[in-house]
């Protein structure tokens, strides 16, 4: 070879897989480039707050609402962080990074901790609005409900990656938005669930915004602690996460 | 080369039609896999191994055996469909054979991707659309060691692949041929000591493919090994040391371009002769071979004039045409599939000896 060839040694794999904050730095400023995730995971949920919380004379009230749309800011946030696999797939940029040392688990990785941080903006944005308009909280109840809401969202992160290793295309969000939706109100994120019928309210408890809705308002209602929220979230995180893996495990085999 | 399994039908059905083999000055023998001992000690680029890749009743790669040694450039010619593509994504580890082994520089398809000394630009790799030009490059050197530090590495193959000017452009409104330079660039990244590619020019101008190609021979001419696949012809020939014609899965030529282009040298004389004696037009002078096809005759000859000659004044023969083999013919031949092969052309019967004396 000759004086252009790589020294002995740089042709090395990479540590961590590949993971590095380059890569994750141009993954965030892709999200937040993408004007449809900003308007659904950032501004919509804040507008919401001004349609429906903002009016309300009980100041519980404003903050119970102000949380519910924490949720589910986090909650579109992440799912649209996750389901990017799925654009990536279809743009067939997946098999360009398979000619990298990428490993698959630290591109999930990514994908993952892209998204949590996009949930955790879209749970920031909404209090500093709702902080803005006149909720007040203690700073106990702040972290604690926005913690809740941001770390509860890992549920949907899973979601959206189930997703976008099922459904291979780039208009995957136009798909989730309705099914986000239908979840969020079934989670008591739009409207409490004692406003609705009873055996509505049987199966809504089954869905997999409830949990995390639940707990998240906890300091605020005065409601007792429910376990059965608790087994919502762990058993929906663990069915997205075993239905993402069983995926992504398909996808990456060679053939 | 083993012979072939699957469609030994087809082959027996065109030997059928009376092709008399008697072409001796173009016996054709294969490149040896390894040049001699001069470099002993470096394993081969590319080592494929009775290569054999099945989809359902498709046999797409049937038995391919290669090596490539480091610092050649290697052409893949041959139409689509050929099982280029396939042996292209089994050198990367993309696919596994069903049979026989692939060694890239002397370890594994999967080794060489990991720490960066195979690259690839392929014909189905995506870029994200959202990103530039640049960053797209950026995030891509994040991943490769060899590619430190990030910036430097950033600016040198933006340069050498020709699109420093439109680092700051949006790769979704980047043109096909653009986008393809961006390919080559990311390729280079890890600085790899084997490049494939992938039918790399395709949907290019005739500019953006002079310039793709300039950029690829400039980088080849520090030695890095380079493997491309192409059905274009004059791409081979104008870059390639060593031309392997592929056709349906099988190498049917591996040589010079000069040696490829000597497969197809003399003509052919077609003429109306009814009731042709097979036996007596292979006696006419310069004739090296005939096929017979009703009325009409074939005759493949070293001395056009001769044959012409001849059976115009021996010979009720009439209609005389005359045609020159060119490498286009032969490459025709060589690789076209059955409709091509048997049809009117006079390489038919040049695809039938050649590939018959390859085996």
């Amino acid at each position: 070879m000759t004086s252009t060839a790589p020294a002995a040694g740089v042709h090395r794999v990479p540590s961590l897989g590949g993971l590095n904050l380059t890569f994750l730095g141009l993954e965030i400023r892709r999200m937040l480039r993408n004007r449809r995730t900003v308007i659904f995971t950032l501004i919509l949920p804040a507008a919401f707050f001004f349609m429906f919380g903002s009016g309300q004379k009980d100041p519980a009230a404003r903050a119970y609402v102000l949380v519910s749309l924490a949720v589910y800011g986090a909650m579109i946030a992440t799912t649209s962080g996750g389901a990017m696999v799925s654009i990536e797939r279809a743009q067939g940029w997946s098999r360009q990074l398979r000619l990298t040392p990428l490993r698959p688990v630290a591109y999930v990785t990514i994908k993952v901790v892209t998204a949590m941080i996009l949930g955790l903006t879209a749970v920031v944005v909404e209090f500093a609005v709702g902080a803005a308009a006149g909720v007040h909280l203690t700073a106990r109840e702040w972290v604690y409900c926005g913690l809740v809401a941001w770390l509860g969202a890992m549920v949907f992160a899973a979601f959206g990656l189930f997703a976008g290793y099922l459904l291979p295309s780039e208009n995957v969000m136009q798909v989730l938005g309705p099914v986000l939706a239908i979840l969020a109100f079934a989670g008591g994120l739009f409207v409490p669930l004692q406003f609705l019928d009873p055996a509505v309210q049987t199966v809504a408890r089954l869905t997999p915004a409830y949990g995390v809705g639940e707990i998240a308002r906890l300091p605020l209602t005065n409601d007792a602690f429910s376990w059965s929220a608790v087994v919502n979230i762990a058993v929906w995180l663990a069915l997205f996460v075993v239905g993402a893996a069983y995926l992504f495990r398909r996808d990456t085999r060679r053939q | 080369m083993s012979c072939p399994m699957g469609d030994t039908g087809t082959r027996a059905g065109r030997r059928r039609r009376g092709t008399v083999d008697a072409m001796d000055t173009t016996t054709f023998s294969p490149i040896p896999s390894a040049a001699p001992a001069s470099g002993a000690s470096a394993p081969d680029a590319v080592r494929l191994i009775g290569l054999v890749k099945r989809f359902g009743l498709v046999t797409a790669v049937d038995g391919v055996d290669l090596a490539v040694r480091p610092g050649e450039i290697v052409a893949f010619l041959g139409p689509n469909g050929a099982g280029k593509s396939t042996t292209i994504d089994m050198m990367l580890g993309f696919s596994r054979p069903d049979a026989g082994r692939v060694e890239i520089l002397g370890g594994t398809p999967a080794d060489a991707v990991a720490t960066g000394r195979i690259a690839a630009v392929l014909q189905t790799g995506g870029l994200l659309k959202d990103l530039t030009v640049a960053e797209t490059v950026r995030l891509t050197a994040s991943l490769f060691p060899a590619a430190r530090p990030i910036e430097a590495h950033v600016a040198k193959v933006l340069d050498r692949a020709g699109i420093a000017e439109i680092a700051d452009r949006r790769v979704g409104s980047c043109s096909g041929g653009q986008q393809q330079r961006l390919r080559f660039a990311l390729a280079l990244l890890p600085d790899p000591d084997l490049l494939l590619l992938d039918e790399p020019t395709t949907g290019m101008d005739v500019e953006g493919r002079r310039d793709f190609w300039a950029a690829i021979r400039a980088d080849a001419a520090h030695g890095r090994t380079v493997v491309f696949a192409t059905h274009y012809l004059e791409e081979a020939d104008a870059y390639a040391d060593r031309i392997v014609l592929v056709r349906r899965g099988r190498i049917v030529a591996d040589g010079t371009p000069a040696h490829v282009k000597s497969l197809a040298s003399g003509r052919a004389v077609r003429a109306t002769l009814p009731d042709a004696d097979q036996v007596a037009l292979r006696a006419v002078p310069g004739v090296q071979s005939v096929e017979v096809r009703g009325g009409t005759v074939l005759l493949h000859t070293r001395d056009s004039d001769a044959t012409a000659r001849y059976l115009l004044t021996h010979t009720p023969a009439r209609d005389l045409e005359i045609t020159a083999h060119t490498l286009e013919a032969a490459f025709l031949a060589l690789t076209g599939d059955d409709a091509a092969a048997s049809g009117t052309t006079p390489t038919a019967t040049t695809a039938d000896m050649i590939t018959r004396s390859v085996r």
